[in-house]
């Protein structure tokens, strides 16, 4: 085995040609036009789209579709590779929906890592007035990074579950196309290094809005995120396609919609607002970016364009991203909440519509970001209403849970822990919110920390809490190992509290004053403490982040094996071994029952042994 | 074949049908957002453009879907001679839109950098073209395929999903065309 039989190690050497081969390309160009030869915008946008195309055909991810123009069969290949240990299998094009799913979560994990090693360094800059360490412009860069790579790192993560457990949780075999699946996946790594790069090229200095006129101007490291989003969009919409058709079709005989388990419901309506929203971001950086290009001038008040355009375009995906971010999350807490209370999920048509009803309000409230832009004064109070719209299904969530946890007989693992976690959190979120939506306060809370906090806490309550109780929870599913339960207790009692300090804080020194994305402030606004008691908080969820790592990584490889069902779930993949073997449900899956009926005597959710039975 | 093969290629179908419409439900939005952009931008008013290029070339690409449609049934009936002249027909007739497009209407007086009109002309017609590029490119390899004895009458997603890509695109230029030609004031 050498190490070019690795996919990951061709499509890196890939990217590197192809890059050199893009700005060779412009330069040839601009010779042959008779322009000065070296251009450093066009050069890098070229070479580094070139690169990433040349990534995806070195890794390997496009053979079978080259095969197939060639008129070649392209049969499937299952199990791991042929003449290669196992474990190579993650580091190259695999079509098997369990190892594409880790593959997204381990990615997923090291974006995490990135964005919170930068959130750390620029809490420190931020817990004392006056300036620290920091150059301004380099703690814009680094905000906005730690933005957008904490958005990459959920997408990937929801996509991680999404992909290992929806084949799994509607019984069928894999995918609706694996290929793409697969192809999805590894957009994410070419277009994660140019993401990187940027930071190195002069960074950019606007948020992660990107707003022009500041990022038409920006150093060119904007280029290079417009690139890596661009990518990391085709990627979210190609991904969310192959969900929507694998949910729509490839359910196990008996699973009517209504019978799905309710995570299934939230991937779905996610993956409606991916599919489609994804595309208006990513016209509006390209648009940006040809402004910067070819000075078409979409949003340069001079040549007659508009930046409020801009805005509306953005926020049309932007404002429906937070849906995409938490409706999976909300689909993991009514997942494992009945579980652990062994009652029924309360009303459960109502919480899997909700979702869906998210979803398409979330479309109609994208302008609620801009009551200070300038905008026509006539779309704010239509824009508020609907956004105060979005808080009726996303209660009608809440009191099922509410409802789900009354009189069951609860037991506090890990898992159920971070799903308590989460319903605090999201709370403070959700009540956060309104005030954003109503003209009236918004006007003045509009870009101040109290938004950061809201923000945080919608994202934690939505995703991080949740996605954690998901990583516990199914971890002996993924290693056939239990986590350490008391490391696990640890993370939680650290992170908990620490982030209810974070996100209150963050609003209260916002309340008082203190604008977002400012590398430094007054000290006579006296929110000295409250700033070092959000970096402190900050610091200890980054520890206790560091500990659950620690927890997982080790309990992997040395945890005490897992029953076959730790958690006495009805759910189908708890029925079959763990980790779960290359095909899903040898004998077929029948579902014979509803899903959530805990504490229900003889009700059974799902038959397993369909082709025993001669059915 | 055998008839389980004939029956997951069956389902196969079924999910590719369904994946390549969420496809266009997808691409929709970003050519929605480019119209959003257009009337946002020029209101009631448009370009002076020449009339009778656009109706050249609106006239071409409807033609040409009306070739697609001839090669997808002829394969359908197992004609691979109709079969594969109306591809190459509606390859050149793409090929002659581009030609209409990129070496007459963007060699006129507007350029990209000309303000607000030449970038959103450029906008829409350039995404517009790559599209048509995109898919003259599939048609060939379809084409190819075809030459070689590729698909059948029971077995043609291939040239099916092609079809259908080309119609998706012919309809998005039939709302760009007034958008770009028709609607609103002339300025120059």
């Amino acid at each position: 085995m050498t190490v070019l039989s690795l996919g990951i190690v061709r499509g890196l050497a890939a990217q590197i040609v192809g890059t050199a081969l893009g700005m060779g390309l412009v330069v040839l160009v601009r010779v042959l036009m008779g322009l000065h030869a070296w251009e450093a915008e066009p050069a890098t946008v070229v070479g580094a789209m070139l690169g990433t195309i040349f990534f995806m055909i070195g890794v390997g991810s496009m053979n079978d579709w080259f095969r197939w123009a060639r008129g070649e069969a392209t049969p499937i290949h299952h199990g791991p590779p042929e003449g290669r240990p196992s474990w190579t299998r993650y580091f190259g094009v695999d079509y098997s929906h369990k190892v594409i799913g880790i593959q997204y979560g381990v990615t997923a994990i090291l974006l995490l890592l990135t964005g919170g090693a930068l959130a750390s360094i620029f809490r420190v800059e931020l817990a004392e007035a006056g300036r620290q360490f920091l150059d301004p412009a380099v703690f814009n860069t680094m905000i906005g990074m730690h933005g957008w790579g904490m958005i990459i790192s959920i997408l990937l993560g929801i996509a991680a579950f999404a992909n290992y457990l929806i084949p799994l949780l509607i019984g069928a075999s894999d995918m609706a196309f694996p290929r793409l699946n697969s192809w999805a996946f590894w957009l994410n790594v070419p277009a994660a290094l140019v993401f990187l790069t940027s930071m190195f090229v002069g960074g950019w200095d606007t948020g992660w809005t990107a707003y022009p006129p500041l990022s038409a101007r920006a150093p060119l490291g904007m280029q290079l995120y417009f690139v890596a989003v661009f990518f990391f969009g085709i990627s979210s919409i190609v991904g969310a396609l192959n969900l929507i058709a694998t949910i729509l079709l490839l359910r196990a005989p008996g699973m009517s919609l209504f019978r799905m388990p309710i995570f299934a419901w939230g991937v779905l309506a996610t993956s409606i607002i991916a599919l489609t929203a994804t595309q208006l971001i990513a016209l509006s950086f390209i648009m940006v970016m040809m402004q910067r290009l070819l000075g078409m001038g979409f949003f340069d008040p001079a040549q007659g364009g508009n930046p409020i355009l801009f805005q509306h375009l953005f926020w049309f995906y932007s404002h429906p991203a937070v849906y995409i971010f938490v409706l999976p999350g909300l689909g993991v807490i009514s997942e494992i909440l009945p579980v652990f209370c062994r009652k029924p999920l309360f009303g459960y048509k109502w919480v899997a519509l909700s979702s869906i009803a998210i979803a398409l309000a979330g479309f109609l409230v994208w302008a609620h970001h801009m009551f200070t832009s300038g905008m026509a004064s006539f779309l704010r109070v239509p824009f508020m209403f609907s956004t105060l719209l979005v808080a009726v299904p996303t209660g009608v969530k809440f009191f099922s849970w509410v409802a789900t946890i009354w009189g069951g007989k609860l037991t506090f693992p890990t898992p159920m822990l971070f799903v308590l976690g989460a319903l605090s959190v999201f709370l403070i979120g959700g009540l956060s919110g309104p005030p954003n939506g109503i003209v009236t306060t918004d006007l003045f809370l509009h870009d101040t920390y109290w938004i950061v906090g809201h923000f945080h806490a919608t994202m934690f309550g939505g995703f991080v809490f949740p996605f954690f109780a998901a990583m516990y929870y199914w971890f002996p599913k993924l290693t056939g190992r239990m986590y350490n339960e008391r490391l696990g207790q640890l993370h939680f009692w650290l992170m908990t509290p620490a982030f209810w300090i974070q996100s209150l804080g963050q609003m209260r020194v916002g309340l008082l004053g203190m604008r977002r994305r400012i590398v430094d402030y007054d000290p006579a606004l006296g929110i000295e403490g409250g700033q070092l008691a959000v970096t402190i908080a900050g610091l200890v969820i980054g520890l206790s982040v560091l500990i659950m790592l620690v927890n997982l990584v080790y309990s992997a490889r040395r945890g005490r094996v897992a029953e076959r069902n730790p958690w006495n779930s009805r759910s189908p993949e708890w029925q079959i071994p763990s980790p779960v073997p290359e095909v899903n449900y040898p004998d077929g899956l029948q579902v014979i029952g509803e899903p959530y009926d805990y504490g229900l005597p003889d009700s059974r959710y799902v038959n397993l042994q369909v082709a025993a039975a001669g059915e | 074949m055998s008839s389980e093969s004939l029956a997951s290629y069956k389902a196969q179908l079924k999910a590719n049908r369904l994946g390549l419409w969420l496809f266009f439900a997808s691409e929709s939005f970003m050519f929605g957002g480019l119209l959003a952009a257009r009337f946002y931008l020029w209101g009631n008013t448009r370009p002076d453009l020449d009339q009778l290029l656009g109706l050249i070339v609106t006239s071409i690409l409807l033609l040409s879907s009306f070739f697609m449609n001839r090669a997808e049934s002829a394969i359908a009936h197992d004609d691979r001679k109709t079969f594969l002249n109306s591809l190459l027909i509606t390859a050149a007739l793409g090929l002659l839109f581009l030609v209409g497009v990129v070496g007459f209407e963007w060699q006129g007086h507007l350029k990209p950098w000309d303000g607000v009109y030449g970038a959103v002309l450029f906008g829409m017609t350039g995404l517009h073209a790559l599209h048509v590029f995109s898919g003259v490119i599939i048609i060939l390899l379809i084409w190819n395929r075809g030459r070689k004895g590729g698909f059948s009458a029971e077995r043609h997603w291939g040239v099916e999903a092609c079809a259908i890509y080309w119609h998706f695109v012919d309809v998005v230029w039939v709302f760009f065309y007034p958008a770009l030609y028709l609607l609103g004031l002339p300025v120059s």
